[in-house]
């Protein structure tokens, strides 16, 4: 029988029979009538439906549409209505939003509330990041950010302190049936390899769209973000090895001080919710040719950690990615960690998307280009949404490698921009568009070696 | 007095806290229904067959419906009667319903709906403006033609002359609630309705006529709407009546809500508008003569397309005094969603067409294209705006009322004066300068300024829209509960209405109750839509309260012998007495007075001939201005609003900070229209941007870095309610602004005028650098 034991606003929940395509979501608003919680687009996109989940890690916004139950085993959730306090006291977000006119329709509001509520108690005052992943239509922001910054100051509520030891201890495997909760690599391996067959959860920020939008069944599934040891980073001083299960906003974290415009093309990536459920070992194995991670961790040599029971390899990421769809990972294989080689930072990472902040991106380039006495002497190239897989520019490489790191270099490797990708048309971006960006790309990363103002974001009014 | 505070909107402690109650918050008996409908997957074609039999087998079926299934006729129009609630024989557009599923629950339904196998014979969809035009596929069979004075002729004689087109695409409304409604069987064949819609008499009439029931059997209620944008005025009759049909058919209650994807495949947007023009003009940029086309792409039914495209002409002039004028409007059908209301209802499109020329104007003449819009600019009405210092336009006489291309006298403009606070406020003239020298320093990034105005026109131009009803109590107790025939959506309406009736009793607005909207209780209403929504039922709350307040005067003037009665401050002051409000009322109700009270309201003065294009369709106009400063890469396209400077015009302010609140966020979903938001159809007519994944909203960075909102000082010269003037569509068209400040940026390119397509995606604007590069 497959059990799941959290606390739902400081109160235990223990639930039965769990089908694991079961979003939170549904449960708060279908089962427990706490309708606060919103369905916006039940995609992850629109964050109405944004909860606050603390375990030891930490609290964090998520988005609940796209959040399964058994991802909440042993930790505490906390929705609009419990971001109150017990006796009905405004929490200062909430009585800020009230006095600064930040909700207008309402139905955004407790999303906005649960991810200023999630950022305040983490002491975070970059609004736009922390709100990238809450969409409003009425408000236009300015007044949501009036209030976020009132309250900025005021004391956490003692009431969101969450006591995990209120629950029984999530000790080995209590679901059972079709879900899988593993709590070490080792288990995962051995049982993955006897259930080939069986979907691997890592954030759900992707499966959860095959629940809630293709309406599929998932069948048997693993829940991996029981397993700790798959969710660190060790930085050693040959390579930075990052789990699996890492979520993308701990590897954004983790590569600020490292590789900075890597960790600038993290915080555009989804939103702060997608980011905190969302693992970068997901973001590499669903093979999407325009997943943000893997252009830049192509470009920084990055290789990539399989394993199938015992067996252990590893490859260079690019070659994981063999065509659309089709990755070399065979069945009961899975993504145990990826790592970076350690290397001075010339890495850098330009992602373009209709909209800055949370959106896919039409062209993701990431240059890693090596300039010795004038002259290029490396050069790793890669590039998300040119093509359909995570690719690296072969042949825009070889036209730099060799040559003097200079202007007419760099216009006639613009050239050969072809030669590497034929890029689509789709919704995104048009396929001219795709390439003549791309090249400018190139010519805005030597340019930024040159003291050029190149970065929109940077300029003041 | 409530009247003209900035007091928070009256559900804000709801909706922080999720106690506000939305159509799928609502507690539902256990036996509730849910509902999905069935989509067509191809644009155009005939239905051979319907195979609904793994529909009906799915788990959790109650009923699969198509249209043969429907006891009576069900159409959904608001208009023309063309829209079949399930498609009749023929399929018009990718997202069409086709049948219907009633299933145990939403996720039922929507599994259920994905089963069936639909032989369907294909015919030659019609999805773009051209090929509408080739195929002479339209609406009102010719084109919409208005002019005054001879355009043709003037345009001749005009020393300059350009002509050009402007491409304006579409918008989704993006309500963050998505469409929903519920239906509740009453006993006796009476149907309780609970929707999301912005007009609740909509819904009861075309829920009535599908049950062929009088409307009086049909009760519909709106508490509020998630956003509605115009976008829930029609686009909610499909689901009621779909829910009145099955709660009718299986006696249980039933639900229906679209998941985003459907809702975004299946309901109407923006329409899009493609605008040909041809202009003459002299060498200050002054218009000598103008000539429009519109071609508007309606969709595949009418909708309220008719009203939209005129209102499109109607703002083909913005705020610009044209002599000689013509405007011809094509209204195209297409094998697309049926576009619709949205916030602005053609309003936007028609003043981006003259705001593109003036552009194009002022970069043929070297000119600043602020130069050459006060140069066009309507006169001020004598002492209007504070002080009234005239603030003609240069060289530009005073004379009787301008009037419009369609006759109408403007009367009542502030623009000059209003353009002349903001440039100064704003700096325009210093922050040009700056910018120049910016791109002068900058090889890559480039910045661009640009001031627009707005000039729009309130009321239904539909005539007989512009009425409204109320219903008021005064409980013996002293509170008082206030029923309207607008409904809340979010702009504050509610509030704004309780800040009148509070006024008109003295008391303060805790002690009026705000009740939902309500079919049964105020009969008859419009759409809360055309901005009209605290115009119209503002005066007939406060129609309701003084009738009731004048019963309760009345009483005490006998009773106390005197002719002094005062409610203030929650006291009547009656003579040297002095009572409690509740102790007057219970005066008033020992003594047998009448506590309750309708209201109405019409609007005066306007009168319009649409076929002609004459008369005054408008009570007033609302005005604005707004200054966007914008960043360019001219690498990638990508740009950045980094300023913006509003002032805009509500007459004496109900409520300064909901004012404020609709002119920051309409202003964002303005920008948001002419930037980031991009509907995209393939070849087979498929909407690939059906989900906020690839349909991109403005997010919290997109808002200006600085952003500048005053109200300007100045009270209505209509006697509308308190002086005060519309709110919620015209501050949507200060995002113009932005989409010229883009133009003004790409401009500084190269030596060609940039042409930039709406709307302004990073790919557009990188188009725009290559044609101003040359």
């Amino acid at each position: 029988m497959t059990q799941v034991t959290f606390l739902l606003n400081g109160a235990p929940v223990r639930l039965e029979g769990v089908m694991p395509e079961r979003t939170l979501l549904d449960w708060l608003r279908e089962e427990r009538g706490l309708t606060g919680t919103k369905e916006g687009c039940n995609e992850g996109d629109c964050g109405a439906c944004t909860v606050m989940v603390t375990d030891a890690r930490g609290s964090r916004a998520l988005n609940a549409c796209i959040l399964l139950l058994p991802q909440l085993h042993g930790k505490a959730v906390r929705t609009v209505e419990g971001i109150s306090g017990p006796g009905g006291e405004l929490h200062p977000v909430q009585a800020a939003m009230v006095e600064h006119h930040a909700s207008q329709c309402g139905f955004c509001t407790p999303g906005f509330v649960v991810s200023l509520a999630a950022a305040h108690k983490a002491g975070r005052r970059d609004f736009d990041n922390v709100l990238a992943g809450n969409l409003c239509r009425c408000t236009g922001y300015a007044p949501i950010v009036r209030a976020a910054e009132a309250a900025a100051d005021a004391p956490v509520p003692g009431w969101l302190e969450e006591d995990l030891s209120k629950l029984p201890l999530p000790g080995p495997a209590a679901p059972g049936g079709d879900i899988f909760l593993p709590r070490s690599a080792d288990e995962l391996a051995r049982w993955y390899a006897d259930n080939p067959e069986a979907t691997l959860v890592g954030g759900a920020t992707d499966v959860g769209l095959w629940v809630t939008k293709q309406l599929r069944s998932l069948g048997k599934v693993a829940f991996l973000n029981g397993i700790a040891e798959m969710q660190e980073i060790a930085i050693g001083r040959e390579e930075i090895r990052i789990g699996a299960g890492v979520s993308v906003e701990a590897f954004g974290a983790a590569m600020a001080g490292i590789h900075p415009s890597l960790a600038e093309l993290i915080r555009r990536f989804g939103s702060v919710q997608v980011r905190n459920a969302g693992t970068i070992g997901g973001n590499i194995a669903n093979g999407s040719p325009i997943g943000d991670s893997p252009p830049a961790l192509i470009a920084l040599g990055a290789r990539l950690h399989l394993r199938r029971g015992d067996v252990r390899r590893d490859i260079p990421l690019e070659d994981f990615f063999i065509a659309y769809g089709r990755q070399d990972r065979a069945p009961g294989e899975f993504v145990e960690a990826v790592s970076i080689p350690r290397q001075p930072d010339r890495l850098r990472c330009y992602k373009l998307s209709k909209r800055f902040d949370q959106d896919i991106s039409a062209v993701c380039g990431c240059f890693n280009i090596t300039v010795e006495g004038g002259a290029v002497t490396a050069a790793r190239i890669a590039f998300g949404g040119m093509a359909a897989t995570p690719k690296r520019a072969a042949a825009v490489e070889a036209a730099l490698i060799g040559r003097p790191w200079e202007r007419p270099t760099i216009e006639t490797a613009m050239e050969v921009f072809a030669e590497d990708f034929t890029p689509i048309s789709d919704m995104r971006a048009s396929a001219g568009y795709r390439l003549e960006a791309a090249r400018n790309m190139l010519l805005r990363c030597f340019l930024a070696g040159r003291g050029v103002a190149l970065d929109v974001l940077e300029v003041q009014p | 007095m409530s009247i003209a505070r900035p007091l928070p909107h009256d559900a804000a402690p709801l909706h922080v806290t999720g106690q506000a109650r939305y159509v799928d918050d609502i507690p539902t008996p256990a036996n509730c229904l849910h509902l999905a409908f069935g989509l067509s997957r191809i644009a155009h074609g005939d239905i051979r067959s319907i195979d609904l039999s793994d529909v009906r087998a799915a788990p959790g079926v109650v009923a699969v419906l198509t249209a043969d299934d429907l006891p009576h006729e069900a159409d959904v129009s608001p208009s023309a009667h063309d829209e079949p609630l399930l498609a009749t024989g023929r399929v018009h557009y990718v997202g069409q319903p086709v049948f219907l599923v009633i299933a145990e629950s939403h996720l039922a339904a929507r599994k259920a709906a994905r089963l069936a196998r639909i032989d369907m014979a294909g015919r030659e969809p019609i999805l773009t403006i051209d090929q509408a035009l080739a195929a002479d596929s339209r609406f009102e069979g010719g084109p919409v033609i208005w002019q005054k004075g001879d355009a043709g002729k003037a345009i001749a004689a005009a020393p300059h002359r350009l002509e050009g087109t402007v491409e304006i695409g579409g918008q989704e409304h993006f309500y963050l609630e998505g469409q929903a409604a519920l239906a509740l069987p009453q006993e006796g064949g009476d149907m309780l309705m609970q929707v999301s819609s912005q007009h609740p008499t909509e819904i009861q009439h075309k829920v009535a006529h599908a049950l062929e029931v009088p409307m009086n059997a049909v009760r519909v209620e709106v508490r509020r709407m998630g956003g509605g944008f115009g976008g829930k005025e029609s686009q909610g009759n499909a689901l009621a009546v779909a829910c009145a049909v099955a709660a009718r058919l299986t006696g249980r209650p039933c639900k229906m809500r679209y998941d985003r994807d459907d809702d975004m495949l299946i309901t109407g947007k923006r329409h899009d508008f493609r605008i040909e023009y041809r202009v003459g003009f002299d060498g200050a940029g002054r218009i000598l003569g103008i000539d429009f086309r519109h071609l508007v792409r309606c969709g595949w039914s009418m909708d309220l397309s008719l009203p939209v495209a005129d209102r499109a002409m109607l703002h083909a002039d913005n705020a610009y005094h044209l002599e000689h004028v013509r405007i011809e409007s094509h209204r195209l059908r297409t094998n697309t969603q049926s576009a619709t209301a949205f916030r602005g209802f053609g309003g936007p499109q028609g003043m981006l067409g003259i705001e593109a020329v003036i552009d194009r104007i002022a970069h043929a003449l070297g000119r600043d294209p602020l130069e050459v819009r006060r140069a066009n600019f309507y006169a001020d009405a004598p002492a209007a705006g504070e002080g009234g210092s005239g603030g003609n336009g240069p060289g530009r006489e005073r004379r009787a009322a301008q009037t419009t291309p369609y006759g109408m006298a403007v009367e009542d403009g502030i623009l000059n004066a209003l353009v002349a606070r903001l440039a100064e406020r704003a700096d325009y003239a210093g922050r040009r300068r700056a910018i120049a020298a910016f791109n002068a320093e900058n090889e890559v990034l480039k910045k661009g300024i640009a001031l627009t105005p707005v000039k729009f026109g309130i009321s239904f131009t539909l005539t007989h829209l512009n009425q409204a009803g109320a219903l008021v109590h005064v409980y013996q107790d002293g509170s008082i509960h206030l029923n309207h025939g607008g409904t809340e959506m979010g702009q504050g309406l509610f509030q704004k209405v309780a800040q009148v009736a509070a006024a008109a009793f003295g008391v303060d607005v805790s002690q009026v109750k705000i009740t939902a909207t309500d079919t049964a209780k105020v009969p008859n209403t419009s759409a809360t839509a055309a901005s009209s929504g605290s115009d119209l039922n503002g005066m007939a709350v406060k129609a309701a309260c003084d009738r009731i307040r004048e019963r309760i005067a009345a009483l005490l003037r006998c009773h106390y012998q005197t002719e002094q009665v005062e409610f203030r401050d929650g006291t009547v002051r009656v003579g040297k007495e002095e009572l409690g409000f509740a102790e007057a009322v219970k005066l008033a109700y020992e003594n047998r007075v009448s506590l309750s009270a309708t209201g109405f309201y019409r609007t005066p003065k306007i009168e319009w001939d649409r076929r002609r294009g004459r008369g005054r369709p408008f009570y007033y106009f609302a005005y604005g201005a707004a200054v966007t400063e914008c960043v360019v890469d001219t690498l990638t396209g990508e740009n950045r609003i980094l300023r913006t400077d509003i002032l805009h015009d509500v007459g004496a302010s109900l409520n300064p900070a909901l004012d404020i609140g609709q002119i920051e966020g309409g202003y964002v979903q303005g920008a948001g229209w002419l930037t980031t938001e991009e509907l995209v159809w393939d070849e087979a007519g498929r909407l690939l941007t059906h989900a906020p994944s690839t349909y991109k909203i403005p997010v919290c960075s997109d808002r200006p870095r600085v952003f500048n909102v005053a109200l300007w000082e100045g009270e209505n010269r209509e006697e509308t309610i308190y002086r005060s003037k519309a709110v919620g569509e015209p501050p949507l068209m200060l995002g113009i602004s932005a989409f010229m400040a883009l133009s003004d940026a790409v401009a500084a390119c190269g030596p060609n005028h940039p042409g930039l397509r709406a709307p302004a995606t990073a790919e557009a604007v990188l188009a725009a650098v290559a044609r101003a590069r040359g």
